[in-house]
């Protein structure tokens, strides 16, 4: 019972001393002082993976032969139905995309269509600035996704090449 | 002065007849007194995001300068007047169209006024009004007339139960702070607020926060919850009523709500410390070893000490936004009613007893 | 005519144009919001006549805590105004003889007015007040010695009414739950949460 009336006497001074309201003020009071850890976006980024998923890109071999074989995998896949896909047979017999489009304002950047790819072409680069300025551009084509992808073939590899063990 | 005003300035000044020149003196002191007041609105939500942010471990606004330098996002609370006064005014088709518009000036209006009587320095004053006190009291109450109509104009569930929140939070800790507020008069004899800071004179010691220290403490709590500002900002409650009262407001009608919740905040903070840390008196006034020292400047009166204790509180409020999550509503009533009034009313009797007994500081 | 005249004369006009939106709105809410014009403009009317402290307690009291309570419950109803108009004709006599009634007792207790009550020499005695002069501090004087009795019952009454009113509110159902803050807030993580060691269990 002694016990009961001390918490009640404890609990009594505590809260009219506003002694867990000044605990909290004094935590706030030191966060005023703390080095802050924000990043100035434009001029400083953070550090990327090369895991990162932004804007997608279609890949060749070093010959210069698009890889992509129309498979669909990556159509199939995709949850968000952004990929549209029609393929016809090229002049020597191998199997080609005649397109591929990805949808952007669809696209979840979920990279489930790099991971179907058996033949590692359509992966998604590090870029995530970028705009679109009327309706309609919003859809990459297969030129806009080859285009990138020699643009930017040489990170492209190096971040497969860092990513390989562990895949 | 005068003596260098040039002879053509001053017989076209008397040319107005008397009436005409005491209306001109006070129009030119009311300007004098809110230009800066707004400016400093402006800039109160300018540091109210810096000191939140360096809270949260951010920076806060820093981008916005003048003429292409950044100065630390200075520019930042001009920026924003310019952007709400450019924007339009939607009044919602099943709004009652006049309460709507008029709203906003209500609430502003009784936040501006209220300065009337404020004293910045001794002498420094609008009006030295015999009843000051109560007529800041009077106008701080009407102030939630431009909640409750703002709500009820709307046609908006959200803003007619922040509406009533908020009136009966108004009412419920408008009764605290009188009841603290009569503190002070049983300690000062006075209900003038230049008279009350002058009976805090003969330095910190002598201030009323120290006998009267309940009292101050519920005064100051109250303020923050008259003013509608976290923890007690449910009339708001981003998070249950997304905006409360002004969920229907845009442009520069919801810039006067915002104008008139920062307009109260500095004014309870100058209230806080004009009647409980005696306003523009010295904290240093009964040091009287720094006679004679090059310190001895720092025992003046001025305005100076007076704006510095008014930025402590604001500075608290804001502390306050950054540390304590919202109370809930049934609490906040509980607080209000069964804490705060039962508290005042015994300081109030503790102090009337102290008084007869003479005790304590009123050894009169 | 000074300026403390133009003053008068326009918030007298508000005021009765005020009085008259109160009974003259159809909108309840805009009769409030018109009586609480009223309140005001007659506060300005006793800050003029020197009665500062009336005034401002007019002010503090009736338009800052009555009205918003008033405001309130109007608010809250939903008053169909086609249902409140259908009796006017039937209630008018009635009315009109309260109002009668009224007028009748004020005129017998402010005593008969004519035209020349303009003339009459306690109006043109009053004076103004030095500027040493307070008006709170005179009516605390008044207040506490000369009216001392009427006062305190008038305090009492008030007091019995307040606590008739919240022992009418204060009625407990059975079958509502209800929460008590005070008890709520003694809570301390050990009375609800007990953290039991266990040891991670072996894989299959």
């Amino acid at each position: 019972m002694g016990g009961v009336m001390m918490n009640k006497i404890a609990h009594f001074i505590k809260s009219f001393t506003l002694w867990e309201l000044l605990k909290g003020l004094s935590v706030t009071g030191r966060y005023l002082f703390k080095t802050k850890v924000t990043i100035q976006y434009p001029e400083e980024k953070t550090p990327m993976s090369p895991r990162f998923r932004g804007l997608h890109a279609l890949r060749r071999y070093a010959n210069g032969e698009e890889r992509c074989i129309a498979c669909k995998l990556c159509e199939a896949v995709c949850p968000a139905l952004a990929i549209t896909i029609d393929s016809e047979e090229r002049e020597d017999g191998t199997r080609r995309t005649t397109r591929y489009d990805i949808d952007l304002f669809k696209c979840i950047y979920c990279g489930f269509c790099e991971e179907a790819c058996p033949v590692d072409s359509i992966v998604e680069t590090h870029i995530f600035e970028y705009h679109f300025e009327e309706h309609g551009s919003q859809v990459m084509t297969k030129e806009m996704l080859l285009e990138m992808g020699d643009k930017y073939e040489k990170e492209i590899a190096a971040n497969r090449e860092a990513d390989a063990k562990y895949r | 002065m005068i003596e260098y005003t040039p002879d053509f300035l001053i017989n076209f000044w008397n040319w107005f007849p008397v009436d005409a020149q005491t209306v001109a003196i006070i129009l030119g002191k009311i300007v004098l007194i809110l230009l800066p007041l707004i400016l400093s609105v402006a800039y109160v939500t300018y540091a109210e995001r810096k000191v939140i942010g360096a809270m949260q471990v951010r920076i806060g606004p820093n981008r916005v300068g003048f003429f292409g330098f950044r100065l630390w996002g200075l520019g930042q609370p001009i920026a924003d007047t310019v952007k709400l006064m450019f924007k339009e005014v939607i009044i919602p088709t099943q709004a009652n169209k006049y309460l709507f518009l008029i709203a906003p000036i209500l609430s502003i209006g009784p936040a501006l006024a209220a300065w009337a009587v404020i004293p910045f320095d001794r002498g420094m004053a609008l009006a030295n009004v015999d009843a000051g006190l109560l007529y800041v009291l009077a106008l701080t109450s009407i102030a939630v007339y431009g909640v409750i109509i703002a709500g009820w104009a709307s046609n908006s569930k959200y803003a007619i139960l922040s509406a009533l929140r908020s009136g009966a939070q108004i009412v419920a800790y408008e009764i605290a702070m009188g009841f603290a507020l009569v503190g002070v008069l049983m300690a000062s004899g006075s209900l003038n607020l230049s008279a009350i800071v002058e009976g805090q004179a003969g330095g910190m010691s002598s201030w009323y926060f120290i006998p009267l220290f309940p009292l101050f403490l519920v005064y100051f709590i109250s303020g923050v919850a008259e003013t509608n500002r976290a923890p007690f900002d449910v009339a708001e409650g981003e998070s249950e009523i997304v905006a409360g009262f002004h969920v229907e407001y845009s442009g520069m009608a919801f810039a006067l709500f915002f104008l008139a919740e920062y307009a109260n905040i500095i004014l309870i903070s100058a209230l806080t410390a004009l009647m409980f840390l005696g306003g523009w008196l010295s904290p240093f006034e009964g040091f009287t070893f720094l006679e004679g020292t090059m310190f001895e400047f720092l025992r003046e009166t001025s305005l100076i000490w007076f704006l510095g204790k008014t930025s402590f509180f604001i500075f608290c409020f804001l502390w306050f936004r950054a540390t304590f999550p919202r109370y809930r509503y049934d609490q906040i009533m509980r607080l209000g009613w069964k804490v705060f009034i039962p508290i005042t009313i015994i300081w109030i009797f503790v102090e009337a007893v102290m008084m007869l007994a003479k005790v304590g500081p009123w050894a009169v | 005519m000074t300026f403390i005249d133009l003053n008068f004369y326009f918030f007298s006009a508000l005021l009765l144009a005020a009085a008259l939106g109160v009974i003259a709105s159809k909108n309840p809410v805009h009769s409030a919001l018109w009586l609480v014009l009223s309140f005001f403009s007659c506060a300005a009317l006793w800050l003029l006549l020197e009665a500062e402290f009336l005034g401002i307690v007019l002010v503090l009291v009736y338009v800052g805590a009555v009205m918003v309570l008033f405001l309130f419950v109007v608010m809250m109803l939903d008053i169909n105004i086609e249902e409140m108009r259908k009796g006017f004709v039937r209630y008018l006599p009635i009315g009109a003889l309260v109002a009668l009634i009224l007028a009748a007792q004020m005129i017998w207790v402010v005593g008969p007015i004519g035209p020349d009550i303009l003339d009459d020499e306690s109006l043109k005695q009053a004076v103004r007040h030095g500027a040493d002069y307070s008006n709170t501090k005179e009516l605390g004087r008044v207040l506490y010695t000369e009216y001392v009795l009427p006062f305190e019952i008038a305090s009492i009454i008030l007091l019995v009414a307040i606590v008739a009113a919240i022992s009418l509110t204060l009625r407990r159902r059975k079958n509502t739950k209800y929460q008590t803050p005070s008890k709520q807030i003694q809570v301390k993580r050990d009375d609800r949460l007990r953290i039991v060691k266990m040891d991670a269990e072996a894989k299959e």
